[in-house]
């Protein structure tokens, strides 16, 4: 017996789940893609992200300045990691990028732990009005966040599609040595989409944490599911992460019903598992000729 | 192979050559194991209480770090996933432990080695039909797995908590049995650690590491040559799994526990750092990574209590960048100058 009402609820929670997902992983995505850089301090900037937010909503009082304020200081620092770290990098191995960051990822946790502590904090949700969804009291909020995520992945589209700079971003994955001929500063390039890269990661951490408490450990859980993400969905693929992490997403919250959180997590494990027995390419891409 | 061989350059070049030539070790060489085991025999005699333990884990820590060496330095596939043949060498052992009376140091060790073992089996079965960071992040998903089931499975893993159980003592079937003194479990894990090198010295040397070597090299050449490198590849996680597992078991006897937090990712993480310290690819590299980095655990943690982590991580990025070769490869280099 199927419990319909349930279904429905965790069919909204996995949309929203799935969205946040999908905003951590097109970051990631989008530096791989680039960069050859597999990024695993992406959940630890998502982490770090969320805790600059508590930061400046302590000292503001208000949800969006804290959301501006993190974005803003993120990608500073994303583009400093991005300089100091991972150019000398360029080049060798990608096998050494992870290396590298896996490093940072120690680092950034730590300083977290040892900056805020290991009691959770929270940001106050900016919307606190709630509806009824069968026999729960839906937060307003978390439709919003499923919303914004939405438009921020849109932004991001549009501009790599129509901007200048987003153009220039596109030249330089397809063809990283002709892009730097045609005038193109490639090096820049890859500084700022990484920047680009951790500011995303920044946002959905503000975005993610009035839902949750704030602690140094989460950031961990986010790059392996975003991983996850982008090996079912193709790795380097914008569009084939953002499905990928709805399905994900929708799968654990269906999963929930039967079994407890911590063991919904195999659940996306095995979807994992499954893609790379029947299709290592990734789900949702188009089968490469 | 051709005859003419050209004029090698380096000291790694060289060392290959003579390999390939199938020359035995020089007479150096076996001095400075000689020297090397002997001082790590003696060793409990001179050092006190706290860091003769140490010594011990060093070693334990040291033989994992070498298991996954087969797999990082001689193959080129990075496991982010070695804490789960780890911990389930560790689970292996302590269900041995616990289900036998009177139990048995040898049982003990082949359990955790069985666990390990199927475990390598599945990993290796999926995980190597992928390459480079796909396979890093494939090993790394399966220790995760294997970390919630022995998380949440609490009926039969003591869930967080963990297992608890007693030290077996030494014992020669029919002949001996007794318990193990602090020095008995040095000598008993130096032995074992020698052996595995000494084994995994041998698998390295020869032709079917050979083959890995190649693999790592250049792998769509060494198929066009015809091996089947997916077989190779899968023998490669299975050798480095078990002597992971045996590691974790011996862990488990020196430490009398079995813990999930054995088999989290943080392991497999300090299981690279262990390789990318000491250098990849040379068996007692990862040895010497692994002393380093708990020596420099031990120091930081003094000054910076828990989270002695920011600076080993800064100064482990800092030789991804600049050390590639790790320690071993830099004092090498440093030597033939």
């Amino acid at each position: 017996m199927i419990p319909v009402d349930q279904v429905l609820v965790q069919i909204v929670n996995g949309l929203v789940n799935g969205m946040i997902l999908a905003l951590v992983a097109s970051g990631l995505t989008l530096i791989f893609g680039i960069m050859d850089i597999v990024n695993f301090a992406h959940g630890d900037l998502f982490m770090l992200g969320a805790y600059v937010g508590t930061t400046a909503f302590l000292a503001s009082g208000s949800f969006w300045v804290a959301l501006v304020v993190s974005v803003v200081v993120m990608a500073v620092l994303g583009a400093a990691l991005q300089v100091t770290a991972l150019r000398p990098l360029v080049g060798r191995d990608p096998l050494t990028t992870i290396l590298a960051t896996f490093g940072i990822s120690l680092v950034i946790q730590n300083y977290a732990l040892w900056q805020y502590g290991p009691v959770p904090r929270k940001i106050l949700e900016p919307v606190s009005a709630h509806f009824q969804l069968f026999y729960v009291e839906y937060p307003w909020y978390r439709i919003l966040i499923a919303l914004m995520s939405a438009g921020i992945i849109g932004a991001l589209y549009l501009f790599m599609k129509y901007g200048k700079h987003g153009i220039w971003i596109r030249a330089t994955t397809q063809d990283r040595v002709m892009a730097a001929a045609m005038g193109i500063p490639v090096p820049w390039v890859h500084t700022v989409v990484f920047a680009i890269g951790a500011a995303m990661a920044a946002a959905s951490g503000v975005l993610f944490a009035p839902t949750v408490g704030v602690n140094h450990a989460m950031g961990f859980d986010f790059t392996l599911r975003a991983f996850v993400v982008v090996v079912v969905g193709g790795m380097g693929n914008l569009g084939g992460s953002i499905l990928a992490s709805i399905f994900i997403s929708l799968l654990e919250s269906l999963a929930t019903i039967w079994v407890s959180p911590a063991q919904a997590v195999i659940v996306s494990f095995i979807a994992l598992i499954l893609t790379l027995l029947i299709r290592p390419t990734g789900l949702f891409v188009p089968t490469p000729k | 192979m051709s005859t003419i061989t050209p004029p090698a350059t380096s000291a790694a070049e060289r060392d290959l050559d003579t390999r390939a030539r199938g020359d035995g070790p020089s007479a150096a060489y076996w001095t400075g194991f000689v020297v090397v085991v002997g001082a790590l025999a003696l060793s409990p005699f001179v050092l006190p209480e706290f860091w003769q333990r140490f010594a011990t884990e060093i070693l334990i820590w040291g033989l994992l770090a070498m298991s996954s060496d087969i797999l990082i330095g001689y193959t080129g596939m990075v496991s982010f996933g070695h804490s789960a043949f780890f911990g389930l060498g560790m689970y292996g052992a302590a269900a041995a432990l616990l289900m036998v009376r009177p139990p048995n140091l040898w049982l003990a060790l082949a359990a955790g080695l069985v666990a390990a073992a199927a475990v390598a089996v599945f990993v290796a079965y999926f995980s190597t039909r992928l390459r480079d960071i796909y396979f890093s992040i494939t090993t790394l998903v399966f220790s995760q797995i294997f970390y919630v089931v022995i998380f949440t499975w609490t009926e039969v893993t003591g869930g967080e908590n963990g297992l608890t159980f007693r030290q077996p003592p030494f014992a020669v079937p029919g002949l001996f049995s007794v318990a193990f003194t602090r020095n008995g479990l040095h000598w008993f894990v130096l032995a074992m650690v020698t052996l595995s090198y000494l084994l995994l010295r041998r698998v390295t040397q020869s032709p079917f590491g050979m083959v890995l070597q190649s693999i790592r090299e250049n792998e769509p050449r060494t198929r066009a040559i015809g091996y089947h490198v997916e077989r190779y590849k899968i023998v490669a996680v299975m050798l480095s799994g078990l002597f992971a597992g045996l590691a974790g078991s011996l862990y488990a006897i020196q430490n009398k526990f079995a813990a999930p937090d054995f088999v989290l990712f943080l392991i497999s993480g300090e299981t690279v750092i262990f390789n990318v310290m000491g250098g990849m690819g040379t068996l007692v590299g990862p040895v010497a990574g692994a002393a380093f980095f708990l020596l420099m655990k031990e120091v930081f943690s003094r000054v910076f209590y828990e989270y002695y982590l920011i600076p080993v991580g800064i100064i482990f990025t800092l030789m991804v960048i600049f050390l590639p070769q790790g320690l071993l490869g830099f004092l090498r280099r440093r030597l033939n100058q």
